[in-house]
């Protein structure tokens, strides 16, 4: 019996855009859906009825939220090919630690930054030190995973689509600060597919965040 | 079997420490227990060793620190299996569940919770009892699903769920009697009643789990400690 795989999808959305590359590097293939968020579908109230988030894989017809959970979920079901986490539990542990980081702290404070009201300049400070600080834990590294991409590299690289609108909403550069990281987002576009097929382009994502602004009032 | 290379840094307050201690418990591990004083300013160990979030618990196994304590269970899970039951179970989906609603816990539960223990106005107060009531119904569903009829979320034995909800009993007990109300309550969820009766009194768990008055005196302390820290400086 062939696996059937839908992926509840929003296009500019950082966590979608880490089941799509998971899901590329193990050479699965699915169904991807797009949802309005301002008008969200039966399906995705059913298959998500907690959060009414997505991403929302859906496997052989069973939901599964939370793009880390997916993350983690993927590794575990196509074990054949390109690993996620590593195999040590002391490194594994490390790799979610990281992970939950990024988790924690990049997209609320790049909300923060992009909406651009009176806590901007906080925001701006602590994206740069939460970038700084995953730029030390990459160090030499070539990826976080090392050799290859791992569960860090794919929680991370989707918000760097999301960088220009950062800089240009709060007139910094990200490049500046943190020039490793910045080469290493680059590193992952050009020699993984999954990832370069997954994200969308900047300027789509910024053209995606004026129109935001301007539904929110904050242009 | 004694593992002088294992140690828990923490503090018998912490639902999340306890959570650590009955993974251990459960894993037949036993380990050095390091107190910390949340009242008090934070240790050098504290700050070396899990210098991200400066937080307990941070799990100590070879000298490797592992801190966020989801984190920290799913690795005990990992390194102690030989011994008793499993935390997380083994397939794939099921898995999943037990990590979704763990995440659960964690990213709505506990922050509906924390705001009613320090909640400074009523209409705060009333806002996050509502949340934390409601959370409850939506557990009791999970519990439900879950457990399959069985006494706990993981079936016959704790497990992941058991463990990330049940370690906040002696603080659901405290904010609920500072409320005056029953947050786990026979009315709507009769199931969360029963399982937390089990959970509590479960070889793993009675010893971790703090008096609930010496909790309820700490409590108090903490949530001086926190509304200071959060009023605006004249």
């Amino acid at each position: 019996m062939e696996d059937e795989v839908v992926l509840l999808d929003f296009w500019p959305s950082s966590f979608a855009m880490r089941v799509k590359i998971a899901l590329g590097e193990k050479g699965i293939k699915y169904k991807c859906k797009q949802e309005d968020l301002f008008n969200k579908s039966t399906l995705l109230l059913e298959m998500n009825p907690i959060h009414k988030k997505i991403p929302v894989l859906i496997h052989n017809g069973k939901p599964i939220s939370e793009s880390l959970i997916i993350l983690q979920y993927i590794d575990q079901v196509w074990n054949h090919k390109s690993p996620l986490l590593p195999s040590d539990p002391y490194q594994r542990s490390q790799a979610l630690f990281w992970a939950d980081y990024i988790d924690k702290k990049i997209y609320s404070i790049g909300r923060r930054v992009w909406m651009g009201k009176e806590d901007q300049e906080e925001a701006k400070e602590e994206l740069m030190q939460c970038l700084k600080t995953l730029e030390r834990e990459l160090g030499d590294k070539l990826y976080f995973g090392g050799q290859n991409i791992g569960v860090v590299d794919v929680a991370l690289v989707p918000f760097t689509t999301w960088f220009y609108s950062y800089e240009t909403c709060g007139n910094f550069s990200i490049e500046a600060g943190c020039p490793k990281l910045v080469a290493w987002a680059k590193r992952c576009k050009e020699n993984y597919r999954s990832v370069s097929e997954a994200l969308p382009h900047p300027l789509q994502i910024y053209e995606y965040v004026m129109e935001l602004k301007k539904r929110l009032g904050l242009v | 079997m004694a593992e002088s290379n294992v140690k828990v840094l923490g503090t018998w307050a912490s639902p999340f420490v306890m959570r650590v201690k009955i993974a251990l418990h459960l894993k037949s591990v036993r380990y050095e227990d390091v107190e910390e004083d949340l009242l008090a300013p934070k240790s050098e160990l504290l700050l070396k060793s899990n210098p991200v979030y400066k937080k307990i618990p941070v799990f100590f196994h070879a000298h490797n620190p592992i801190c966020e304590s989801l984190i920290i269970l799913q690795y005990i899970d990992e390194v102690w299996t030989t011994s008793a039951s499993s935390i997380l179970p083994s397939d794939p989906y099921e898995r999943s569940q037990s990590r979704f609603w763990a995440a659960y816990v964690d990213d709505k539960f506990f922050p509906a919770l924390r705001r009613l223990l320090i909640g400074a106005t009523e209409e705060d107060k009333k806002a996050a009892l509502e949340e934390v009531v409601e959370g409850t119904v939506v557990l009791e569903g999970a519990f439900g699903e879950l457990s399959k009829g069985k006494a706990f979320f993981g079936g016959d034995n704790i497990g992941f769920v058991d463990i990330a909800l049940g370690s906040l009993l002696g603080w659901i007990e405290v904010i609920g009697k500072q409320c005056e109300t029953k947050l786990v309550s026979e009315a709507k969820t009769p199931r969360l009643v029963q399982w937390a009766d089990c959970f509590s009194a479960h070889e793993a768990v009675k010893d971790v789990l703090p008096d609930v008055d010496k909790l309820a005196d700490f409590g108090l302390k903490l949530r001086a400690k926190i509304l200071k820290a959060l009023a605006p400086t004249n």
